[in-house]
């Protein structure tokens, strides 16, 4: 069972995290994640996220069959917002249920290693003088994180 | 002789690859000869100056057909949807 939403409200993130173990005799472990905007030393007033609507539910939806492939899963979570985010506000959260923690936590930062670099979003940033600062730059850090799940040496 | 085929498709363009073309989608039709990725790439970078800007170094652009990662040497044959935009910064 998983739940993939591309939104441009806040969440909840304790009552999502806390909604896949509710009600539930065979969770053991839910470990989540939140990914929040940082304000770079205070010159970042805002992001403004763009996104490939119905790619990105499908991509995120895709990289969750990979990880409920991988791991033994009882549930997983993933809610990305877009449109203009605040320092301090959250932009992702992923959350996975398993029996135990190592299947957890292992699923919910390989989601995120693919969220980075294969989910159709992109970040602006915004200056706080209101100047157009340009779009963030992928990091070659953020594909070697995803490439280690795609190696087969290093599977489960 | 190949059979007639639809190349009609509807192009998306995102963040600064959208900024560069100008607009953020458009129907294209492109003609026979071209049929991978990059070969719609090569025809859109000939069409004016804000695509030519746009994939002027086509390895930063990043490609979709009918929303699933395509290579440049993807066919496009009966694609309804292309996309191109920037490697991804979500997360």
């Amino acid at each position: 069972m998983a739940t993939v939403r591309v939104q441009r409200d806040d969440f909840d993130p304790g009552a999502e995290a806390e909604g896949l173990a509710r009600g539930r005799k065979d969770v053991g472990a839910v470990a989540s994640f939140v990914g929040y905007c940082r304000d770079e030393g205070g010159r970042l007033a805002a992001l403004e996220l763009e996104h490939y609507a119905g790619m990105a539910e499908e991509e995120i939806a895709r990289a969750v069959g990979e990880a409920e492939g991988r791991w033994p899963l009882l549930g997983v979570a993933v809610i990305h917002r877009y449109g203009r985010i605040a320092p301090g506000e959250r932009i992702v959260f992923v959350a996975v249920a398993a029996a135990h923690r190592g299947a957890a936590f292992s699923a919910a930062e390989m989601l995120m290693d693919y969220l980075k670099t294969r989910a159709p979003f992109w970040k602006l940033v915004i200056g706080v003088d209101g100047a157009f600062e340009g779009w963030v730059e992928a990091k070659a850090d953020d594909d070697r994180s995803a490439a280690r799940w795609s190696d087969a040496a290093s599977g489960p | 002789m190949p059979a007639a085929t639809e190349t009609r498709m509807k192009a998306l363009y995102f963040a600064w690859v959208r900024e560069r073309v100008g607009k953020a989608e458009e129907e294209l039709d492109p003609p026979a000869t071209v049929a991978t990725v990059g070969d719609l790439i090569a025809w859109l970078s000939r069409r004016g100056e804000g695509y030519a800007h746009a994939f002027d170094k086509p390895l930063a652009v990043r490609a979709a057909l009918d929303r699933v990662h395509a290579r440049s040497d993807a066919l496009i044959a009966g694609a309804k949807e292309v996309a191109f935009f920037p490697p991804m910064t979500g997360g």
